[in-house]
């Protein structure tokens, strides 16, 4: 003896410790994999020695390498050895290897539970607190359920390091074993008023990490909770409890009312930063869950924004993010407040941290008023132009886009303003969202009819400089907006000037490089421009021009013919058909206009996206039958904008009415024109036909410079929102100065002292008239719509379980459980033994069943689908029995919850059997045991129970061997026979058979597939029967139990 | 808190404390994205951002980076103390703590942080008590060591 520990101690020196290997990884950089590939064979020798000072070395090393993203899952095994070493030392390093890689899936940790339980109840608090520790990393379900009550005990533990320990463990445990809340909670509660101030702030932790999820179970404590914030002088215990009450509050308002004083008073004085803006947080809360029913906390909000507008204005970047984060936050309830602050926000656009951007962003967005819309989307323009990197730059393009078309575009008062910025914005390169600009210009093109005019001449400029858009295709950005711009185009042809240009530059050849989708909406968009020409030319009498334009169309189509997607070809040649018969026609001299344009004959109106779904089903509609024959074409359908890309065209029909605000439009050109005449950017084109103008009372006056008439209507270049921008202001200021004469102002104002003098006057949203008469169309729902779907709840939520009522007293069934030395007496007599286990302990046997079966059901698939019904229905017919006894028993036990006293009273054994297979005649269930004579054997027991009415008889069990685990059978008989079982079964009655298994290794977990074979004999005969089943060894299952310490 | 991570500032993993169970391709995906978000980062950016449905928080000290992933209702400011606080009680055990410490004796720094935090949760407010815990354990190892033969 004394020999090995010396030959282990030479050893010993001889092998790496955790420094050698640090030092030995850091001097082979280069070959660093082939290094640590020795060492871990070099781990492997040293774990398989018997000195468990080299294999906890071995194992400290591998918690290294772990680190370093080594896989050493193999050495759970050897883990386990460490972590059950009598020295402290070595324990230590065990459960730090454990709690570092151990997991749910680790199969062998059902194997450390025994050495857990007694480490807990070491004498040694160090013992204890290092198990706590690693067990908070790795509990299981099962370990959660089978240690509940020994890590209860120890929350009563005379050391409060042990306790504090203890308490927080168990929040752990609860989220694994919610059963254990009940039982638990009385001493939990206790313990928030612990004489340790660590074990009663952990108290505090727990309860308020529950109360967070559940809420409403908790509410009877605040008056507890009340008087800790009141009497705590501890930030980190002030928090949680002040984080608590935010959640409590939506539910009780009284709560509420009763905080804001002490809050308040906490914000005024408290130094620390972390605790004002959890105090500013949950004031936030209250006052949004106060604000229907008290009528006005704005000395309350005031402060809080004070004191955010001071964390925004400081230096340090985390509380400028944090405030605009908390800002944000009221801003849903107390928009005017935060709309005060606008400049800081805007501010903060110009930060050099992009987090923060993005918050002031979010701000923004709620922030914008019909008032400040166009300012604040200036200065996001300007940042688009100088933002670096692109994701910051789709990030601002989105909430551009989101803010100008909230709700409804509540907040645009200038529609051409709003498609000049989505003009400016397809400047942009490389951004990813150009499907969203392009939905933006249908929808605001289709709804907005006043601005259809301006919105064609803007797309048809778009389409002329398609080359510039279309020059980098394959990054799927931009192109996408010429789709817009065909279709926006197409469909209201009639407002084209220059429908020829148009067309042609259609009809360019480059057109062909563009993605398919979108030539197939060039294509057909085509098809209603040429339309409405030719019915100009034909009202004209220009049949040359008309035939002209046909054999342009006839020239050009066949690139399209040729297209490889499908789509384009396909409509492209029956379009070249009918452009060829129109040409036959017209050679005749037959007018074919107006029948031509009858195609695309028809309104569009806008649809909601939902509006499809949200149809009621009539009462007494088959909608699967046939009313009429199947209609041969369709009519007009549902838009969607979600899907207008890939949609037919079928449903595109023309809208033709006079446009009402005509002259209005027109005035606005004619500014915009002298401001594009004097742009050296723009480029001259030919004169368009003038039109005349006359004054329409109640319409804006603009100021219009005089025009010189050679300016071109319609030019290709870019507009300038900005100028959008300065005639906004000018018009609402001179509406201002009609409305308040006395007040004589400079026409010619800047816009910041423009605008201080808006916020002067409190002025009112409504007061600013849009520039011109806007209809926006909503988009149309079906009658009777149904409500909205509520949204689902996740059901997968870990904390859902969570939610239990605490104040109903605990019932017996509740308890936890105990784990008791597995009784021999059980193997032996077990027709007498098992049936009064099971009654005891109903609910944890359910509940272990339920586990075991859902396990099974995993691994039966490929059985038949049939069993899985039975199995099913099995279950939640359990469920609903376990259901009813637990009502049953709560009012028997409720006593003895207020004594507190569980662990004195006798405590159910827990039944480990589980169940192996069952079908209508026969239900089995098996428990597997370590044998004390031959540790290569184990023995399984099987309880047989009739549960038909027939009798059973000729049993016969067989398993199919594995390499490792096979079945012992008698002497003479092949692999294949089976095992008659020694008994038969009349109805109702079960018996106990055992059958013993040779294993070659305990630290393989196994599944059997096997079969049991059965005669049911009843009055009308004898059937054979079979039932299959999956015999699982886990390797716990190879543990020989010893007696319990105590 | 859900997990913490220390890592230099070459990206390499010096100390990794995960308080949610998941399994190691899942840590390792998240070290690699953490690290690289967080590396990414420019000197004068906050310490918090928004990653998956969490957030994240962190803090460098020299050469090492302290992140620390909490939930949404968490309080980032508390984290970054906390943060702190473990940096002070490393300093105060190694006394002017520097990466190398951290490296060759990484399973103290576990210890510390176990003592520190438990489940993700502060379990000791006090420097004094941590480090007194600490202490103790670290000499009933040694009076074992004695026993056993010194051999270090």
């Amino acid at each position: 003896m004394a020999l090995k520990m010396v030959k282990g101690s030479i050893d010993r020196m001889f092998d790496k410790n955790l420094q050698d290997l640090v030092r030995g990884i850091r001097n082979h950089k280069e070959d660093e994999a082939k290094y640590i590939s020795q060492c871990i064979d070099e781990i492997k020798q040293e774990l398989k020695q018997d000195n468990i000072a080299v294999k906890a070395n071995a194992v400290c090393k591998l918690t290294y390498l772990q680190m370093l993203g080594y896989d050493i899952s193999w050495a759970a095994f050897n883990i386990i050895e460490v972590m059950s070493a009598s020295k402290f030392t070595f324990k230590r390093i065990g459960y730090l290897a454990a709690s570092q890689c151990f997991h749910e899936g680790t199969d062998v940790i059902m194997l450390t539970t025994n050495q857990i339980r007694k480490d807990l109840s070491s004498p040694n608090q160090y013992d204890t607190g290092v198990a706590l520790t690693g067990l908070s990393c790795f509990v299981t379900p099962d370990l959660a359920r089978d240690l509940a009550n020994d890590i209860m005990t120890l929350m009563s533990h005379t050391k409060p390091y042990i306790r504090k320990k203890a308490v927080l463990i168990m929040y752990k445990v609860f989220l694994k074993y919610p059963e254990s809340l009940r039982p638990a909670f009385p001493r939990l509660k206790e313990k928030l008023e612990d004489p340790d101030p660590g074990v009663q702030s952990a108290a505090v932790n727990v309860i308020c990490e529950l109360a967070r999820r559940n809420p409403k179970n908790y509410l009877s404590l605040a008056p507890l909770f009340f008087k800790l914030m009141t009497s705590s002088t501890n930030n980190w215990v002030l928090i949680k409890i002040i984080k608590l009450f935010g959640a409590l509050t939506p539910l009780e308002p009284r709560l509420g009312k009763k905080l804001i004083e002490p809050l308040t008073n906490l914000i005024h004085s408290t130094s620390a930063m972390s605790l004002l803006y959890e105090c500013v947080n949950t004031v936030i809360a209250v006052l949004i869950s106060l604000s229907s029913g008290m009528p006005n906390h704005s000395a309350s909000i005031q402060l809080c924004v004070q004191k955010l507008r001071i964390l925004i204005e400081d230096s340090d970047q985390n509380l400028k993010y944090l405030g605009l984060l908390a800002m944000s936050k009221i801003l849903k309830t107390h928009p005017k407040s935060v709309q005060s602050h606008k400049d800081l926000i805007l501010q903060c656009l110009d930060d050099k941290d992009e987090s923060i951007r993005l918050r002031a962003l979010d701000l923004l967005y709620g922030m914008v008023s019909k008032k400040n819309l166009m300012e604040i989307v200036k200065k996001l323009m300007i940042h688009v132009d100088k933002a670096e990197g692109t994701t910051y730059r789709d990030e601002l393009l989105t909430k551009i886009i989101d803010i100008c078309s909230q709700s409804n575009y509540q907040y645009i008062t200038n529609f051409e303003w709003y498609i000049s910025i989505l003009v400016e914005l397809t400047r942009l390169e490389g951004t990813r969202h150009g499907h969203l600009i392009a939905a933006q210009m249908l929808d605001v093109a289709i709804r907005v009819k006043a601005i259809r005019k301006f919105a064609v001449s803007q797309m048809a400029m778009l389409l002329d400089n398609a080359h510039l858009i279309a020059s980098n295709t394959q990054r799927n950005g931009i192109c996408e907006v010429l789709y817009a711009a065909a279709w926006i185009c197409g469909e209201f042809s009639e407002h084209l000037e220059e429908a020829n240009q148009t067309l042609e530059a259609m009809l360019r050849p480059k057109v062909t490089t563009l993605p398919g989708h979108i030539q197939a909406v060039y294509v057909q968009n085509m098809v209603k421009l040429y339309a409405s020409i030719l019915q100009q030319k034909e009202q004209a009498g220009e049949k040359e021009a008309a035939q002209e334009i046909t054999q342009l169309m006839i020239e050009r189509l066949p690139q399209f013919v040729q297209s490889a997607d499908l789509e384009v070809q396909e409509r492209a040649s029956c379009i070249l058909q009918l452009i060829k018969y129109i040409q036959k026609l017209q050679v005749k001299e037959v007018p074919v206009a107006e029948e031509v344009i009858a195609l695309f004959a028809g309104e569009l109106n806008p649809v909601a996206p939902k509006a499809q779904k949200k149809v009621p089903v009539p009462e007494g509609l088959d909608l699967d039958a046939w009313i009429n024959e199947p209609p041969s074409d369709s009519e007009s359908e549902d838009e969607k904008p979600k899907t207008i890309f890939h949609d037919e065209e079928q449903r595109h029909s023309k809208p033709r009415h006079p446009e009402m605000d005509e002259e209005e439009l027109a005035r606005r050109r004619e500014a915009r024109k002298q401001e594009q005449a004097n742009n050296p950017f723009y480029i001259k084109s030919s004169p368009s036909p003038q039109k005349r103008y006359q004054d329409t009372p109640g319409v804006e006056h603009i100021p219009v410079v005089q025009i010189d008439l050679s300016v071109p209507l319609k030019v290709p270049g870019m507009p300038m929102s900005d100028q959008y921008v300065k005639l906004e202001e000018e018009r609402r200021h001179k509406q201002k100065l009609e409305k308040d004469k006395k007040k004589k102002k400079q026409k010619k104002e800047k816009r910041g002292k423009h605008h201080r003098h808006n916020s002067l006057h409190t002025e009112s949203e409504e007061d600013i008239a849009p520039a011109h008469h806007v209809d926006i169309i909503t988009e149309e729902m079906p009658e009777n719509a149904l409500p909205s779907d509520e949204d689902d709840k996740d059901p997968n939520d870990p904390y859902k379980a969570l939610d239990i009522d605490l104040d109903k007293p605990l019932a017996d069934s509740e308890k936890l459980p105990v784990q008791r030395h597995r009784n021999a007496e059980a193997l032996k007599t077990p027709e007498s033994e098992v049936p009064p286990v099971e009654k005891k302990s109903k609910k944890p046997k359910k509940k272990e069943k339920k586990h075991k079966e859902k396990e099974k059901d995993k691994g039966k698939k490929k059985e038949k689908e049939k069993k899985h019904k039975k199995e099913k229905e099995e279950k939640s017919k359990d469920k609903k029995k376990s259901k009813k006894k637990h009502h049953h028993s709560e009012e028997e036990m409720a006593e003895s919850v207020q004594n507190g006293t569980l662990d004195d009273e006798p405590l159910p054994p827990m039944s480990s059997y589980r169940l192996l297979a069952e079908n209508p005649y026969i239900k089995t269930t098996y428990d597997i045991q370590g044998n004390l004579q031959n540790d290569s054997q184990v023995t399984v027991s099987v309880i047989f129970e009739n549960k038909s009415t027939s009798f059973l008889k000729s049993m016969e069990l067989n398993v199919l061997d594995s390499l490792n685990t096979k079945m012992l059978r008698p002497e003479g008989s092949s692999v294949h026979d089976g095992i008659p079982v020694p008994f038969q079964l009349p109805p109702g009655i079960s018996n106990e058979a055992q059958f013993v298994f040779t294993l070659q290794s305990i630290v393989m977990a196994q599944k059997l597939k096997g079969t049991l074979s059965f005669i049911v004999k009843n009055d009308e005969g004898s059937t054979h029967e079979k039932l299959d089943f999956k015999l699982h060894f886990s390797c716990a299952s190879y543990l020989i139990t010893t007696p319990c310490y105590r | 808190m859900q997990f913490m991570l220390l890592f230099s500032r070459q990206g390499k993993l010096r100390l990794q404390k995960w308080y949610v169970p998941l399994s190691d391709k899942e840590k390792k995906k998240i070290t690699r994205e953490l690290v690289q978000t967080v590396l990414a980062r420019k000197p004068k950016m906050c310490s918090f951002l928004e990653w998956r449905d969490l957030k994240i928080v962190y803090k460098r000290y020299a050469s090492l980076y302290f992140c620390c992933a909490i939930e949404d209702q968490d309080n980032e400011l508390i984290t970054l103390e906390i943060i702190h606080r473990y940096v002070e009680l490393l300093d105060k055990y190694f006394g002017s703590v520097c990466e190398l410490d951290i490296i060759f004796n990484f399973e103290k720094a576990y210890f510390i942080l176990d003592e520190f935090l438990l489940g993700g949760e502060v379990q000791e407010t006090s420097k004094k008590n941590v480090l007194k815990a600490i202490e103790q354990a670290d000499l009933l190892q040694e009076s074992q060591n004695e026993d056993w033969g010194a051999t270090s």
